[in-house]
Parts: C-alpha cells; sequence; structure tokens
C-alpha cells in the first residue's frame, strides 16, 4: 500500500516537473533577428521545484488527506443538527425570509452607492439562478445556454426603446414574454435530447445567440452594443437631473428635494428586489402545483411519469419556458442597470456562473440558490487584489464544495402538504 | 377491453414481436408467461404506444390506438404497474399516489388515495416516507397503488412479484383477485407461472416473439408443456 503510493506520488511529482517546467522555465529571447531560449530567473526554477515537492507531498499523504476533508461536515453545524418538524421549519423559514426581505429593504438607506449598485446586480443574479433553477434542478434538464434568453430579454428592452422609445415599464413583460417565446420554440426541437446532448446543444445555442448579436450590425450595432436605455420611471418620475421625455416630471422637482445621483441607484435596487420577490414567490407557487410535481416526477423517472399519462414533451418544455422568461425578466433590468449593453456581457462565462450558483446552492433549494447568488457575486468583490485568480479561485471552491457539501449550501428539503392529523 | 391483431413491434430493425394476437376480456384476469426475453414487457409496453406497433393493431376499448401517443393513451381508463415498479424514489408514498391521479380532480384524488390506503394498510403507515427508502414489497404496493390512483378499467402489470418473498407475493396475488371483485379487468404478466395461472381466467403462453399456447388458466397449468418448461416439470 504504502511502496503504491510512493510510486504514485512520485510519477504525479514527475507529470508536474514536465508539465510546468517547459512552460514557465524558458523564456523566449530576441536577440536581434534570431530568438534564443534561455533559463528562467532562479525563483521560477525553485518555484516549480516547490510545486512538485508540493505534488508529491499531497499524493503520498492523500489518502489521510481527504479523510480529514471527508471528517468536515462534523465541522459543519448545519449537518449534525436534528432535522426540524416541518411545521417548525417552515415557520423558521418564513420568519427568515420576512426578516431577509425587511433587512433587503433597509439596505439601500445605510449602504454606499456602490454597495448599492452591487447589491441590484446580486439580485439579477437571484432572478437568473431562481429561473435555472427550475430547469436544472426542478425539472433536470442541464441547460448550458441559458446566457442566451437573458440576452433576449436584456436586447429586447435596448431594441425597443431604441427604435421605439418603449419605457422601461413596457418592455419588462414584453422582454421576458420574448424571452419565453425563444425558450419554447427552441426548446421543442432540443428536448427531445437528453443529458450529455442536451448540454451540449443548449450551449451552442446559447453562442449562436451571442454570435447573431454580434453580427446583426445594422440592428444590434454589433460589438458596439446598444447604448441610452433609458432607466426606468416611477409614475411618469424621472430620475435623470433633466427630464428626458415630454410628459415626464422628475423624481426630486416632484418631491422638492435636491437631486442626487443615488435616487436612481436606489430605485433601480428597488425594483430588482421586488422582481426577485415575485419570481421567488411565482416559482414557489409553481413548484406546489402540478406542473411542479410533474417536472420533479419526470426528473426522478421519465418512464414512470410517461406512464401515468405525463406528456415529456410539454412538461420539459413549460420548465424550459418558464425558466426563460425569468431570465428575459433579469435581461430588462440589467439592460436599465447598465444603460449599455453588448454581446460581450451574455458570454458562455455567464451561463456557468448562473449554473455554479444553482449547484453550490443545492439543486431545487431556493434559499440555498438565494444565498449562493450572494456569495457568488459578492465574494469576487471583496477579493479585488485577486481577481486575476477568481477563476483559479472559484474552481478551487466548486471542487471542494464537491468533497465537503455534495448536495450543495442549502439542499432541497421537499414540501409537503400535511394534512389534518387524525387522532 | 383489449385486443391485440397480429402485432409486430420493432427495436429499430429488430423484430421482438412477430404478429401477436391476444384478447383481454371485460372484468377477466388474463396472465401472460413466457421465459426471460420473450418479449412480455415489450408486448406491454407495446400496448402503451412506447414502442408503437410496427403493424397489427391495438384496440382498447373498441378504439383504434396503434398510433395514438403513449400520454393519450394512459389516460384513457389503462394503468400500468411497470417492470421493476419505478416509483418516484424522491418523493413521498404520498406523492407518488397523487401523481397517479394527476388528472383527477382533488376529490376524486382523495377518495381513490382512502380506497388505496384501505387496500394497503402498509402505505397509510408509511405515507410521509421517500418511496425510495421503502422494501421491494412497500414499493410494489405503492407502485400498484399509484396506478389504481387514475381509477382505471385495466390495469396492466408487468412481473409484480419480481425480486419479493414469498408471503409478500401472495399478499400481492390476494390484491390482484379483489381487483377483479371491484370490476378492474386485469392483464398480468408474470415469471411466477404457477400462481399467475392459478388465479388467471385465462393464459398465454409467448415464445420468443410469438403466442405458442392459449387456454385457460387451469387447463394451461395442467399442460404438460407448461409444466415442462414453466414449471419445473
Ligand atoms: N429498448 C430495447 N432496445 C432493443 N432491444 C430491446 C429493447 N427492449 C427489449 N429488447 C429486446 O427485445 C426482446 C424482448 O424483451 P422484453 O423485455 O420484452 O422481454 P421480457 O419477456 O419482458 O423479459 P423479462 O422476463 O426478462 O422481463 C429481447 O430480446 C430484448 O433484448
Ligand atoms: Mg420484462
Amino acid at each position: 500500500m504504502a511502496a503504491h503510493n510512493l510510486k504514485h506520488a512520485l510519477f504525479c511529482a514527475i507529470v508536474t516537473l514536465i508539465i510546468s517546467y517547459p512552460i514557465l522555465g524558458f523564456n523566449l529571447a530576441s536577440e536581434g533577428t534570431t530568438v534564443t531560449l534561455e533559463g528562467a530567473k532562479t525563483s521560477t526554477v525553485v518555484g516549480v521545484l516547490l510545486a512538485a515537492v508540493i505534488v508529491f507531498l499531497f499524493q503520498l499523504f492523500r489518502d489521510t488527506l481527504m479523510g480529514s476533508l471527508r471528517q468536515l461536515p462534523a465541522v459543519n453545524p448545519l449537518t449534525n443538527r436534528k432535522p426540524m418538524e416541518q411545521s417548525k421549519r417552515l415557520k423558521l423559514d418564513s420568519v427568515l425570509l420576512t426578516l431577509m426581505i425587511i433587512g433587503a429593504l433597509i439596505w439601500p438607506f445605510i449602504a454606499s452607492r456602490g454597495a448599492v449598485d452591487l447589491s441590484t446586480l446580486v439580485l439579477i443574479y437571484i432572478m437568473l439562478a431562481l429561473g435555472l433553477n427550475v430547469v436544472v434542478g426542478l425539472a433536470g434538464l442541464l441547460d448550458l445556454g441559458y446566457v442566451a434568453f437573458y440576452a433576449v430579454g436584456a436586447y429586447t428592452f435596448a431594441l425597443l426603446s431604441q427604435y421605439y422609445g418603449v419605457s422601461f415599464w413596457f418592455a419588462l413583460p414584453i422582454g421576458a414574454l420574448l424571452a419565453a417565446l425563444f425558450g419554447l420554440v427552441l426548446g421543442f426541437p432540443v428536448l427531445r435530447l437528453r443529458g450529455d446532448y442536451l448540454a451540449i446543444v443548449t450551449l451552442g445555442f446559447g453562442e449562436i445567440i451571442r454570435i447573431l448579436l454580434n453580427n446583426m450590425t445594422n440592428l444590434t450595432g454589433g460589438p458596439n452594443g446598444i447604448g441610452g436605455i433609458p432607466d426606468p420611471t416611477l409614475f411618469g418620475m424621472e430620475f435623470g437631473r433633466r427630464v428626458k421625455e415630454e410628459g415626464n416630471t422628475s423624481f426630486h422637482e416632484t418631491f422638492g428635494i435636491a437631486y442626487s445621483g443615488e435616487h436612481k441607484v436606489i430605485f433601480l435596487y428597488l425594483i430588482a428586489l421586488v422582481l426577485a420577490v415575485i419570481t421567488a414567490i411565482a416559482i414557489r407557487r409553481l413548484m406546489r402545483m402540478p406542473v411542479g410535481r410533474a417536472w420533479e416526477a419526470l426528473r426522478e423517472d421519465e418512464i414512470a411519469a410517461k406512464s401515468l399519462g405525463l406528456n415529456r414533451t410539454a412538461v420539459k418544455l413549460s420548465a424550459f419556458t418558464i425558466g426563460a422568461f425569468f431570465a428575459g425578466f433579469a435581461g430588462t433590468v440589467f439592460a436599465s442597470k447598465q444603460g449599455f449593453i453588448s454581446p460581450e456581457s451574455f458570454v458562455f462565462l455567464e451561463s456557468a456562473i448562473i449554473l455554479a450558483i444553482v449547484v453550490l446552492g443545492g439543486m431545487g433549494s431556493q434559499m440555498g440558490v438565494i444565498l449562493a447568488a450572494i456569495a457568488v457575486t459578492i465574494l469576487p468583490e471583496l477579493a479585488r487584489e485577486f481577481s486575476e485568480y477568481r477563476m483559479l479561485i472559484f474552481g478551487a471552491a466548486m471542487v471542494l464544495m464537491m468533497v465537503w457539501r455534495p448536495q450543495g449550501l442549502l439542499p432541497m428539503r421537499r414540501i409537503h402538504i400535511e394534512l389534518k392529523k387524525q387522532e | 377491453m383489449l385486443v391485440l391483431e397480429d402485432v409486430h413491434t420493432h427495436y429499430g430493425k429488430i423484430e421482438a414481436l412477430h404478429g401477436v394476437s391476444v384478447e383481454v376480456k371485460k372484468g377477466e384476469i388474463v396472465s401472460l408467461i413466457g421465459a426471460n426475453g420473450a418479449g412480455k414487457t415489450t408486448l406491454l409496453m407495446t400496448v402503451c404506444g412506447n414502442p408503437q406497433a410496427t403493424s397489427g393493431r391495438v384496440i382498447l376499448q373498441g378504439r383504434d390506438i396503434t398510433r395514438d401517443l403513449t400520454s393519450n393513451i394512459m389516460r384513457s381508463g389503462i394503468a400500468i404497474v411497470p417492470e421493476g415498479r419505478r416509483v418516484f424514489s424522491g418523493l413521498t408514498v404520498e406523492e407518488n399516489l397523487h401523481m397517479g391521479g394527476f388528472f383527477n380532480t382533488k376529490s376524486e384524488i382523495r377518495k381513490s388515495q382512502d380506497h388505496v390506503y384501505e387496500l394497503f394498510p402498509r402505505l397509510k403507515e408509511r405515507e410521509h416516507q421517500r418511496a425510495g427508502t421503502m422494501s421491494g414489497g412497500e414499493q410494489q404496493m405503492l407502485a400498484i397503488g399509484r396506478a389504481l390512483m387514475s381509477k382505471p378499467n385495466m390495469i396492466i402489470l408487468d412481473e409484480p412479484s419480481l425480486g419479493l418473498a414469498p408471503l409478500v407475493i401472495k399478499q400481492i396475488f390476494e390484491i390482484i383477485g379483489k381487483l377483479r371483485e371491484e370490476g378492474i379487468t386485469v392483464f398480468l404478466v408474470e415469471q411466477n407461472a404457477h400462481q399467475a395461472l392459478n388465479l388467471a381466467d385465462r393464459g398465454y403462453v409467448l415464445e420468443t416473439g410469438r403466442i405458442r399456447l392459449h387456454d385457460t388458466g387451469k387447463n394451461l397449468l395442467a399442460n404438460p408443456d407448461v409444466q415442462n418448461a414453466y414449471l419445473g416439470g
């Protein structure tokens, strides 16, 4: 056993050297017209050697290390707790939710402008993740192109406002519905596929939308994007210093207060908050309705679900469409918040981040998704100095999560309706 | 009630059923026995339209359903207990039952649920347990209960005794007998030939995609060929 470990560890260390030394240990230097290879600084060489030693040691003691890592859940206060009674849990859940919402309402008035702006982004991600949670967590459809529907929502608003001067409040339902329509039309052929195939095709689809937006230059402005997207108004009151559209009044003049750029930021935040709460409530409702149970049944056992008369395509399409709808919602808010959008905001990485939020949160659980959205959006901001290593930290966090808490932060606990107790 | 006329079914290019004709009359229990791979499951699934018959006709209650969608067939008074039970393991017993009555009204669901709990008091005890954590026998009861939730006129069972202890098998067969008394037509596929034929009004023997024998349950039990091949001599 030990000999085997030693051999394995040596092998891994050598592989590390073979891979990293040629990449880091040599530099190309130009001397006149020729290019010569020269060795790197000693510090780099030492670093590479050190890395090999670390790999060697880790592999040597891997079993013990991973063993103690697996012991970690004992440290986690959440794991060893006895499951609460359902009624108690529901009460706690609603108390917690109420507190969270109250906190979220007070937040913009005590936080700095930058923090409120960031919080708006968090809320947008919460909407996105809650929507994707329906598709991936509940219906079990791995959608890697979710960002496409986000883009549809954002571009709907941007284009409508640019060409027809449509306001935020009109564009909001249109953007969401159009995204849902996209979901429906694209889901129809795609949802016949299963698992990996579905993942690949949706990934491709997400890219196609982005590339289309990039190349339809006369309509979307291509890579230059669309700017000048209007802010939302409050009953015809604008938040700018001067009123842009005729018939509107300005917020600060109506209330007789001094103009402040913060009003707009706070207002946007509040809109995002209301929409996120609506999203959460709507999806919670759906989960308890027959359609929600059908999603779960189909995810659990397709043949059994079909044998009960469920129409597979219809059930899957409903999940896909509803997920897309909320992405469209989020997209409209995003466009309004940024005031400018370009295809760059809708790259595959966005889909990956939203998916990571759903997975980290514990597939299917709303509270978990909300916490994960906050963590994934805010942590990189807190660790600005490490921003170059953001993806690295992200990856490491994912790996650790999978070892430590594979079911996610707060795995879904299914709510069931308890009928009257007998006796 | 259910008639199959010269049904051929293919998996890709391979023909699994080579022209099968079967009839199940209203109120009967009909058993279909056959060795592994004979095509029993294929026959039942062809009735459900998944896969569809490539030729021949499937007629349910006088209506040709050969080309109907599975989802439509399964909503027209027929229910199946699939091979291997296939309960929704993450859902509770009660939720599984509710899935069975998916297209019924709330009050209908409540009624059928009470009825199922009457048939299987064990399920009532386990109402809030996850189906996946129950024993094989309990899961089989749940699978049958779930099928009954849609108040079918006819129920199809694919090897309900698979992997169960003799005592539980006896219980299951008793329930099947009870279903007949309630006026539900039963089409039963079994490896457990003795009990299946004993209970059945009529029986069919399927061999590599063809019906070999067809007679009353009693006669098949007495048939030397059947005794040799399916009753252990
Ligand atoms: N999905 C499938 N694809 C291809 N061939 C299949 C498929 N399902 C079944 N078959 C083939 O069809 C034939 C009949 O299979 P079937 O499952 O109907 O047998 P069975 O009588 O139910 O057997 P068992 O008693 O083991 O359940 C077998 O040769 C099997 O390999
Ligand atoms: Mg079978």
